[in-house]
């Protein structure tokens, strides 16, 4: 605290926000190295690498935002939590914010909100997962009985309310990677998206390869040295297969779209599995990283949210991002040929390719987006270069500030430019941002 | 830190064993006084003696008084209380009867110290001692004509060194005796060092001569300083990184990337922060000049503790073994170093190196040839670096460590581990705290008027001592 008098209301203004450092737990697939970490664990992971790297052990944040999807309700303050458990000073505020596979994203979105506005000068963003310690839920006509009885205050009651047991009440309830209102999985509704643009088995597989490719090289320069910190004893994201081939992939089973009337396309070397992992982003205003001597890596400048009708008009449940990025990108006089790098995040092959197959579409593009013509090309040499979640695998909290992080180093490294993050959510959702250096 | 436990020091300091130890002459370890924040610098009184003209006995009787010591100047006066200290001033002895007198002044005061007691020599640099004239009487030593200088006086001064290795191994009680040479004009430059021996700090220093000379104009004052620690995930580095945080600095601590869990956890812990680094790497040297520029202004001091052993007789030692351990432990800091001083604003004004050398280092190890040319080799890192670093303001020094308890030592077999801990003054193991006290010291600026130098923290073990 300054003990200069606070500027006047009127003479506040948004201030630019930096995002100075990032890290990460390598990722792990479900059941994997992490199977008995939990959510909580991850989280206190990330942010303490993320402390360490950044020299803040007992200091006071104005804010940790973070999240988890498959969420316990014991974990209702999973954030403050965490942040109780790390090294940070157990003054700092936080809260929880969920967003689907968005929320690694929205967090940061948020927590930008605040240090533009004054209100934080320096915060962490992140989000972690863990689908190896996914909760598991009773029967719903179990938990209603169970809950009966809590309420019963006599013995009549009580045995009353135990008479609604019946023996099929003891199957617990896994949570399922399905949409709440057509019960199709993600990877069944990216599929339907897949046949209806006509996206290619082949152009899927050559995606996955080149994200395994990319993010092999990344790793091989020492990219994620100052990303990611070793958890458990593993230290690079356990999915990748640096030595994955085309034809490994074309010799693999397809696992989604098999009731389609096209052949069905989508793999498990083309989506991403169940993935174990945490990602945080140090967020702050450039005279607080100056102060520390912490080199800004990028700056956050715009973010922009949609949502598509998956289900009474027939959208494509991944394919919000289609509809922010244009929006996003008028916002800020942009085109796609004014972005240096494009991270889209690959929930799925198809998802990517469904989205830049939109863009380039003319007729799509008037009619649904209300453009006067495609959007355009993303040239395919500035898409996830450093590999993307195909290859690092999603944990899907995680997802938006490992984005987030690699995005901002990747601007940092190459001296400055403009970059698009796009990431796709379960409920017809999306998130984009603008990131600049 | 998960430490080998000591069963036979355990079970030798307990009642019967101890009895039992005492009838059969087995070696009984005493159980060595550490420094913890406000204790008090000696367990009893301070005795000071005079050899001589004792120009420094004076000085030293007043900084004993001003870190809250009972001084006294005559045995007597310690009406039996055992002694904490024993300083002798032998600084101006420069004839044979110099040592008589010290024996005389000395051996009853020697029976009289304390528990965990300190006995602390001063002495004359020999080379110095031996300029014609420059003893206190002018005179030249006996028998010797034009051209000798004094021999004699330089000899009475390296007497001083055989006297002091046999008092370290006559001592019990973890009672350790040290040698302080004092280079003329050393002045206040004598004060952090015989503070630093003096104090539990120094717990595992014993029989060891170091040489303390003028210090160079203190740097101006900077805000907290910043001291690097390469090889800082654990064992005796994680332990310089908190001893240099307890004493007030911000640690980078430095490690390769694969032991980043670990790292950062003794990062958080010291409220420092985790370098990535692998200092065997091309841009290594770059980046952490880089990073010590931008981010803090420079460092005040660097500590080359990151170091590896692949053990092999020598005629089976592959190229593999030896480069690795060649460059990790030589090459390496020869790179750091050069790069942090070429780059400005790398380092701080009066910026300290500290390497971590071995006792293998100096006195060979069977098996760890790779290991003991690497060791050695730092001694001559820290001997160059020591005059042009000094005419900057800087200085280079290395730490010798002997047995120590560490996770490296625990993984010997158990009767080389158990002969390594007991052939040494102390008969034990020292502890990685006991070797993060000394690095962390002279890493300080009170160690100024120390440059050069090459300290063993080895209990006074028989290896090469």
């Amino acid at each position: 605290m300054t003990a200069a008098p606070p500027p006047s209301r009127a003479a506040r203004a948004v201030r630019p926000v930096a995002v100075v450092a990032g890290n990460r737990t390598p990722f792990a697939k479900a059941g994997g190295r992490y199977a008995q970490a939990s959510a909580k664990d991850l989280l206190v992971a990330a942010v303490d690498g993320l402390v360490a790297r950044t020299g803040l052990a007992g200091e006071r944040l104005g804010e940790v935002v973070a999240g988890a999807v498959l969420k316990h309700s014991r974990d209702l303050n999973l954030t403050r939590e965490a942040v109780l458990s790390t090294a940070l000073d157990p003054a700092t505020p936080a809260y929880d914010v969920s967003r689907a596979c968005a929320t690694g994203l929205e967090t940061a979105v948020l927590l930008a909100g605040k240090i533009a506005l004054g209100q934080v000068e320096a915060g962490i963003a992140g989000g972690a997962d863990s689908a190896s310690d996914a909760p598991v839920a009773v029967d719903e006509g179990l938990r209603r009985v169970l809950l009966a009885l809590n309420r019963a205050r006599t013995p009549g009651a009580r045995l009353k309310a135990l008479a609604g047991l019946r023996p099929g009440q003891v199957v617990p309830e896994f949570p399922r990677n399905a949409e709440a209102r057509t019960g199709l999985s993600m990877g069944e509704h990216a599929a339907r998206t897949a046949a209806h643009w006509g996206v290619s088995r082949q152009a899927q597989d050559e995606l996955a390869l080149a994200s395994h490719r990319n993010l092999a090289a990344a790793y091989e320069r020492g990219f994620f040295d100052d990303l990611l910190t070793p958890y458990l004893g593993l230290r690079r994201d356990a999915l990748l297969r640096p030595d994955t081939t085309a034809e490994k992939l074309a010799a693999l089973e397809p696992v989604f779209g098999r009731d389609l009337e096209v052949p069905a396309t989508m793999t498990a070397g083309n989506s991403t599995p169940l993935t174990d992992g945490a990602a945080a982003v140090l967020l702050s205003t450039d005279e607080w990283a100056a102060e520390r001597g912490l080199d800004v890596l990028a700056h956050l400048v715009d973010a922009q949210t949609a949502a598509v009708d998956h289900v009474h008009r027939g959208e494509g449940l991944l394919t919000a991002p289609v509809h922010a990025v244009p929006v996003l990108l008028r916002r800020n006089g942009l085109t796609l040929d004014d972005l240096d790098l494009v991270e889209v995040h690959e929930a799925f092959a198809s998802t990517v390719l469904a989205t830049l197959a939109a863009w380039e579409d003319e007729e799509f593009c008037r009619e649904r987006l209300g453009l006067d013509g495609p959007l355009g090309t993303v040239d395919r040499a500035r898409l996830n270069v450093a590999g993307s979640s195909l290859a690092t695998g999603h944990p899907f909290a995680a997802t938006g500030a490992r984005i987030l992080a690699t995005t901002a180093k990747l601007l940092a490294e190459r001296g400055g430019g403009r970059a698009l993050i796009s990431i796709c959510a379960a409920g017809g959702q999306g998130i984009v941002a603008l990131v600049e250096a | 830190m998960e430490l080998p436990r000591d069963p036979y020091g355990d079970l030798v300091r307990s009642g019967p064993g101890a009895a039992a130890a005492r009838r059969l002459g087995l070696p009984v370890p005493a159980r060595l006084r550490r420094y913890a924040p406000g204790q008090e610098l000696l367990t009893g009184p301070a005795l000071v003696l005079r050899v001589g003209a004792a120009p420094l006995a004076a000085d030293v009787a007043a900084w004993l008084a001003a870190a809250g010591a009972r001084v006294l100047d005559d045995l007597d006066a310690a009406g039996g209380e055992r002694l904490g200290a024993v300083v002798v001033d032998a600084s101006a002895a420069r004839r044979v009867p110099d040592l008589a007198r010290l024996r005389e002044l000395l051996a009853p005061a020697f029976r009289c110290t304390a528990h965990g007691g300190r006995v602390l020599v001063l002495g004359a640099v020999p080379a110095e001692a031996g300029v014609p004239g420059a003893g206190p009487d002018g005179e030249p030593g006996e028998g010797f004509g034009e051209g000798f200088g004094d021999v004699e006086g330089r000899s009475v001064q390296q007497a001083l060194d055989g006297l002091v290795r046999t008092l370290g191994k006559e001592a019990r009680g973890g009672t350790t005796v040290n040698l302080l040479r004092v280079a003329a004009g050393a002045g206040a430059a004598l004060r952090s060092p015989l503070e630093f021996l003096l104090s539990a700090r120094a717990a595992f220093v014993s029989g060891q001569p170091l040489l303390v000379g003028p210090a160079p104009a203190p740097p101006p004052a900077r805000g907290r300083r910043v001291v690097v620690v390469t090889g800082a995930a654990r064992g005796i580095g994680a332990a310089i990184a908190e001893v240099a945080a307890r004493d007030g600095a911000h640690v980078v601590c430095a490690d390769v990337a694969a032991a980043g869990e670990q790292l950062a956890r003794v990062a958080n812990r010291v409220r420092g922060s985790a370098l990535p680094l692998d200092v065997t790497a091309e841009g290594a040297p770059r980046a952490l000049a880089e990073h010590l520029r931008r981010r803090f202004g420079g460092a005040d001091a660097v500590v080359h503790n990151a170091g590896v052993t692949r053990d092999r007789s020598f005629v089976n030692l592959d190229e593999s073994a030896w480069d690795t351990v060649l460059g990790v432990n030589l090459a390496a800091p020869l790179r750091l170093t050069a790069e942090l001083l070429r780059t400005d604003g790398a380092l701080a004004p009066g910026a300290r190196f500290v390497c971590l050398s071995s006792i293998n280092g100096l006195a060979g190890a069977k098996g760890q040839a790779n290991y003991a040319a690497s060791k050695a080799g730092l001694v001559g890192l820290v001997q160059a670096l020591a005059e042009p670093l000094a005419r900057r303001g800087m200085a280079a020094n290395a730490v010798a460590p002997g047995f120590i308890e560490t996770p490296m030592t625990a993984a010997m077999p158990p009767l080389p581990r158990e002969v390594g801990r007991r052939a040494s003054s102390l008969q034990q193991g020292g502890l990685p705290v006991d070797v993060a006290e000394v690095v962390a010291w002279l890493a300080s600026p009170g160690a100024a008027g120390v440059d050069g130098q090459v300290l063993r923290v080895d209990g006074q073990h028989l290896t090469g001592a």
